[in-house]
C-alpha cells in the first residue's frame, strides 16, 4: 500500500475499503440503574419505603452492577427522598454490586456515610441558569460545595460520580456549547470524581449533538471515564447512545420500566428504559451482565405498585398484562 | 437530577430551544467542521427521502375502522407537509383487509399535489388493475424473507407469491407504472425466528430484477438491532444498490431509530465509495399502526421522531416537522387515541 501510494499520490487521501457502519463497538458495557433514584424521584406518585426497598433487591437480583439507591437531600426540596436513610439500611447489599447515592453537599455525604453508604453521586450542570434555578448558585460555586464532599470523601476512600446536567441542551438556556460541557467535565474529573456521567436532561439531543459534546469532552477527560445519561424525551435516546457506543464509551445509565418522567415537559417521558436498551446491546453482541427477564419482572412489579404502564417498549412488546 | 419547582415548567427560553429544534424542514445547524473531525459520523447522507405508510399501513394495523373522509383529509394534510410520497391506500379484497374497502374512493378524491406521490398496495393483478382504474400512478407489491409468513398472510409459498408479483410488474412496466418491493421479516419472523441475510437477499434481488425500482426491508415485528440491521444490509447490498434500498423499522422494541442510525450510516462497499447510507426510511404519522402480533404493542416508528433525529443530523428531508405534528394530532384525536411519537408527546404537553 505504502509504494502505491508513493506511485499514486491521491490514493492516501482515500478510506480503507469497508462495509461496515461507522465504528465498532465495546465488548462490555456497565449499566448504572438509576430507577430507583432518578426514576422515582421524578414520578408523581410517592413510593412506600418498603416497595423501593423490594425493587431495589428484585434489581440487585438481575445482575446490575450499580443500583443508584437513593438520595441525601433536605426532604424539604425532595420529599420523595426523605426516607433515604431508611431505604439505605433496609435494602440488601448484594456481593459485587455497588449502591451510590446522591450528596448534594457535605451535610448530605455525612448523612450518608452515617448510614452506611460506599459510594456517593454529586450533580454539576454545563448551565449557569439550570445550575441558578435548581441548587441557587453558580457553576463555581456549585463546585466548591462539591470539592468540600470530594474532601471528605477522599479522608474515608468513599468513591464519587460525577453527573453534568444539561450536555445537549438546557430549558433555561436553549444551545450549550460542547466546550462548556467539557470544561466542567474536566473540573469534576480533576477534583476527584472517577466517572462523569454526561447528562441530555431534557432529552433534546440527537446523534450529531451527542458526536460533538464527547468530542469535546473526550479531549478532557479519558473515555474509560465517561458515562452517558440520555432521556427518551423525544425517543432519541437509544439512538444517542449508540452514537456514544461507537465512540467508545462503555458505562450508560438507564432506569428500569423508563421511570421518571421529565419536570420540564409535562407528560412526557424521561429516563430511556433498562430493558430497550439491554434488548439493544444484547443483540449487538455487547456484555451487560444483566439477566432480562428478571429485569422486565422488576419493571413489572414496579409498574404495578405505582398504577403506571411502562414505559419500556421491550416490556409492552413481551408482556401480556 | 435535583429539585424543580413546578412554576419553572413554562419557560420561554425553553420553547425557544424547542422551536430551534423543530424548525420547519430546515435542519439544525450541522456540527461545526472544526469539532471532533476524527469522529465525525462518517457517510451520512445529505438527503433521506422518507415514505409516509401511515394513511395505509398505519390506519390498517389501528383497531378502529377509519372513516373515509378522516382519511382523505389525514393525506391532504399530510401532502401539505413536504412529504414527497404518501402510501394511500391498499387494492386488496375488503374480506381480508375491511380496513381498507373504501380504497378507490380514497384514491379518487385525495387532493393529487404536484411533486407527490400516491403509491398503493396491489397484491395481485386484479388489485393493480382496480388501483389503475382508480388512478393509481405507482404501486407496491409486499414479499417477504420467511416461508411461512408468506404462507400465513397471503396463502402461498414465497415463489408463488413472486409469480404473482411477476404479473403486476410486467403489467406496470407496459404502462409506465412504477412498482416498489417490499420485504416483509428482514430482521426476524414471528413464526420461524431468526431469518437469514442470505435470504433476505435473495428474496429482495427477484423483486429488484422483476422491475422493482426500490426495495423497502421491514423489519416487521420489530424484533432487530443495529447489529442484526449492519448484516442484514450487508447481505443485502451485494445484490442490489444502495441507492434502491429503503428501511422500514418497527419501533415494537424500541429499535427503530437506532437501526435507522446504522442503516443511514452503511457504506457500500468499494475502492471508491460513492454512495453513503441508506437514503429512504419508511415511518408512519404518531406511530400509527399496532403490532398485529404482540398485543399493545407499538408498530411502525413515529414519523415525527425521525424527522426530529434527521433535522438533528443536518440531513436534509425537505419535511415540515410542525406540520406532520399537526397531521398526527389530527389523526389521533380522530381515533381517540394517544399519538406513540415522543416529540409530539413533549411537545403539545408543553
Amino acid at each position: 500500500m505504502a509504494a502505491a501510494k508513493r506511485a499514486l499520490p491521491w490514493l492516501a487521501s482515500l478510506r480503507p475499503i469497508s462495509s461496515a457502519a461507522a465504528g465498532s463497538f465495546p465488548k462490555q458495557v456497565k449499566i448504572v440503574e438509576v430507577g430507583p433514584r432518578d426514576g422515582l424521584q421524578n414520578e408523581k406518585n410517592i413510593v412506600p419505603t418498603q416497595v423501593k426497598i423490594s425493587l431495589i433487591n428484585m434489581l440487585s437480583e438481575t445482575g446490575l452492577p450499580v443500583i443508584e439507591a437513593t438520595s441525601f437531600v433536605s426532604p424539604k426540596w425532595v420529599p420523595q427522598m426523605a426516607d433515604h436513610t431508611e431505604v439505605l439500611q433496609g435494602i440488601q447489599k448484594f456481593p459485587g454490586v455497588s449502591y451510590p447515592v446522591l450528596t448534594p453537599n457535605l451535610k448530605g455525604f455525612q448523612a450518608a456515610l452515617a448510614a452506611g453508604a460506599k459510594e456517593v453521586s454529586i450533580f454539576g450542570a454545563a448551565s449557569e441558569l439550570f445550575t441558578k434555578k435548581n441548587i441557587n448558585c453558580s457553576i463555581e460555586e456549585s463546585l466548591q460545595k462539591f470539592s468540600e464532599v470530594m474532601h471528605a470523601a477522599r479522608a474515608s476512600s468513599i468513591p464519587v460520580r460525577g453527573y453534568v446536567s444539561c450536555v445537549l441542551g438546557c430549558p433555561y438556556e436553549g444551545k450549550i456549547a460542547p466546550a462548556k460541557v467539557a470544561e466542567v467535565s474536566k473540573k469534576m474529573y480533576s477534583m476527584g470524581c472517577y466517572e462523569i456521567s454526561l447528562g441530555d436532561t431534557i432529552g433534546v439531543g440527537t446523534p450529531g449533538s451527542m458526536k460533538e459534546m464527547l468530542s469535546a469532552v473526550m479531549k478532557e477527560v479519558p473515555l474509560g471515564a465517561l458515562a452517558v445519561h440520555c432521556h427518551d424525551t423525544y425517543g432519541q435516546a437509544l439512538a444517542n447512545t449508540l452514537v456514544a457506543l461507537q465512540m467508545g464509551v462503555s458505562v450508560v445509565d438507564s432506569s428500569v420500566a423508563g421511570l421518571g418522567g421529565c419536570p420540564y415537559a409535562q407528560g412526557a417521558s424521561g429516563n430511556v428504559a433498562t430493558e430497550d436498551l439491554v434488548y439493544m446491546l444484547h443483540g449487538l453482541g455487547i456484555h451487560t451482565g444483566v439477566d432480562l427477564p428478571k429485569l422486565m419482572e422488576a419493571g413489572v412489579f414496579i409498574c404495578k405498585v405505582l398504577n403506571r404502564k411502562t414505559s419500556s417498549k421491550v416490556a409492552q412488546a413481551s408482556c401480556r398484562l | 437530577m435535583g429539585t424543580v419547582p413546578s412554576a419553572l415548567k413554562h419557560c420561554l427560553s425553553y420553547q425557544h430551544l424547542l422551536k430551534e429544534q423543530l424548525w420547519i424542514g430546515e435542519p439544525a445547524a450541522p456540527p461545526s467542521p472544526h469539532a471532533g473531525e476524527e469522529f465525525q459520523i462518517s457517510g451520512l447522507p445529505e438527503y433521506v427521502k422518507i415514505v409516509e405508510v401511515g394513511p395505509r399501513d398505519g390506519l390498517q394495523n389501528e383497531k378502529v375502522t377509519v372513516p373515509t373522509d378522516i382519511k382523505i383529509e389525514l393525506i391532504n394534510r399530510l401532502s401539505k407537509a413536504g412529504l414527497s410520497v404518501i402510501e394511500a391506500t391498499s387494492f386488496v379484497s375488503s374480506k381480508w383487509v375491511p380496513q381498507m374497502a373504501d380504497h378507490t374512493e380514497v384514491m379518487r378524491r385525495i387532493e393529487r399535489h404536484p411533486g407527490v406521490r400516491y403509491p398503493v398496495l396491489t397484491p395481485n393483478l386484479q388489485g393493480f388493475h382496480s388501483a389503475i382504474a382508480a388512478g393509481a400512478t405507482e404501486v407496491s407489491v409486499f414479499g417477504a424473507a420467511s416461508e411461512s409468513f408468506s404462507k400465513m398472510n397471503i396463502n402461498c409459498s414465497i415463489e408463488e407469491s413472486i409469480e404473482k408479483f411477476e404479473e403486476v410488474t410486467k403489467s406496470a412496466r407496459n404502462m409506465n407504472i412504477p412498482v416498489r418491493g417490499y420485504v416483509s421479516c428482514a430482521l426476524g419472523c414471528p413464526y420461524e425466528g431468526n431469518i437469514i441475510p442470505a435470504k433476505v437477499a435473495n428474496v429482495s434481488k427477484q423483486l429488484y430484477s422483476m422491475g422493482c425500482y426500490e426495495i423497502s426491508l421491514g423489519d416487521t415485528i420489530g424484533v432487530g438491532t443495529p447489529g442484526s440491521m449492519k448484516k442484514m444490509l450487508e447481505a443485502v447490498m451485494k445484490e442490489i444498490p444502495l441507492s434502491a434500498l429503503a428501511v422500514h423499522c418497527h419501533d415494537t422494541y424500541g429499535q427503530a431509530l437506532a437501526n435507522i442510525l446504522t442503516a443511514i450510516q452503511i457504506h457500500q462497499g468499494g475502492i471508491f465509495i460513492s454512495v453513503m447510507g441508506v437514503g429512504v426510511v419508511d415511518s408512519a404519522v404518531a406511530g400509527l399502526g399496532g403490532c398485529p402480533y404482540a398485543k399493545g404493542a407499538t408498530g411502525n416508528v413515529a414519523t415525527e421522531d425521525v424527522i426530529y433525529m434527521l433535522n438533528g443530523l443536518g440531513i436534509n428531508t425537505g419535511v415540515n416537522l410542525y406540520k406532520v405534528m399537526e397531521a398526527g394530532n389530527f389523526i389521533c384525536t380522530a381515533l381517540n387515541k394517544k399519538t406513540n411519537s415522543k416529540v409530539a408527546q413533549a411537545s403539545f404537553s408543553v
